[in-house]
């Protein structure tokens, strides 16, 4: 298993900051379309992390004009061109799916000072 | 040609960020231990061993003859038939870097046994409806016609024991090489479970 880590490790990004569920992310993503590279904005909480090495995912949740959008980021995937922290967030559990089922003033979660 | 053991999978990433899944093998260190000739043995190959294994571990044989040639003793010898004879010289290694990243090569293993299985997993037949009463779910159906031909033909599938077979996969892109640690990474699945032997063809160039 060691080996296989070995593999991996070109291809594990240093320049992700530390990061928990619950919290406040913006995430720029790189679309080189062409020769004409576009950046993507994606602001909202996150709601799971999983996986472990080049697999590991993180999964953004936000209300866009009233509808419930979710997106999966590979962490080391090299499309991603920053993450930024907005706030950190206070939460008891690691996966925060409770909150698709919930709206407005019930799907807030506390800042963690 | 090399002599390999499968780690696992894992997937590394193209700068366009798309993942390509990848077979992990460790292929080093590979000795060349003998060679067959056409004059001696009727035909041209390499012997190859895989694996550096104690003394003490080793059958005799075995043990004679990497003391004869000066390489240490190896856990898995197999022999590749080759037209050509003279690119490596008995005793030497053979490095993982005669594969260059992005070429093609034939990968052989032993399938994962899957014991005795139904013919809908074994052949891929269709099966019947779940639902709707058809009393007919995973059978094989008829086994042929009546009277004439009045038995079975052959080779008609049926259901029995799958897998834990020798499976070569053609055309496998090799992904990238680390010679420092003897590593490979081919792209997609190989045959059989973690820590089995795999052989690593070149593709005829043909």
């Amino acid at each position: 298993m060691d080996n296989i880590k070995m593999m991996e490790e070109n291809y594990i990004r240093d320049n992700i900051p530390d990061f928990s569920p619950g919290d406040l992310v913006r995430v720029i993503t790189k679309e080189t379309r062409g020769d004409k590279t576009r950046l993507h904005r994606f602001e909202g909480r996150v709601i799971s992390k999983r996986g472990s090495g080049t697999g590991k995912t993180f999964t953004v949740r936000k209300i866009a004009q009233g509808v419930g959008v979710e997106k999966i980021f590979p962490v080391n995937s090299p499309i991603i061109d920053s993450i930024k922290v907005l706030k950190k967030g206070k939460v008891r559990r690691a996966k925060l799916y409770y909150l698709r089922k919930k709206e407005g003033k019930a799907a807030r979660i506390k800042e963690k000072k | 040609m090399l002599i390999g053991r499968k780690l696992g999978m894992s997937r590394i990433f193209k700068d366009t960020g798309e993942r390509v899944p990848i077979s992990v093998i460790k292929a080093s260190p590979v000795f060349v231990l003998d060679k067959r000739t056409e004059e001696k043995d009727g035909y041209n190959a390499y012997v190859l061993g895989f694996e550096e294994k104690k003394e003490k571990r080793v059958k005799k044989p075995v043990f004679g003859l990497s003391k004869k040639i000066g390489a240490p003793p190896v856990s898995v010898i197999r022999e590749f038939r080759v037209d050509d004879l003279s690119e490596f010289e008995i005793g030497s290694k053979v490095p993982v870097s005669i594969l260059k990243e992005g070429e093609l090569v034939n990968v052989t293993g032993w399938s994962k046994g899957r014991g005795f299985q139904g013919v809908v997993k074994r052949w891929g037949f269709k099966g019947g409806p779940a639902s709707h009463g058809s009393r007919f779910h995973r059978q094989p159906g008829s086994a042929g016609a009546g009277t004439f031909p009045g038995r079975v033909i052959k080779g008609k599938k049926f259901p029995g024991r799958m897998g834990n077979e020798r499976i070569t996969i053609k055309n496998v892109r090799v992904v990238k090489v680390d010679e420092e640690k003897g590593l490979i990474a081919l792209k997609g699945g190989i045959p059989g479970a973690r820590g089995n032997i795999v052989l690593i063809r070149k593709r005829e160039s043909k």
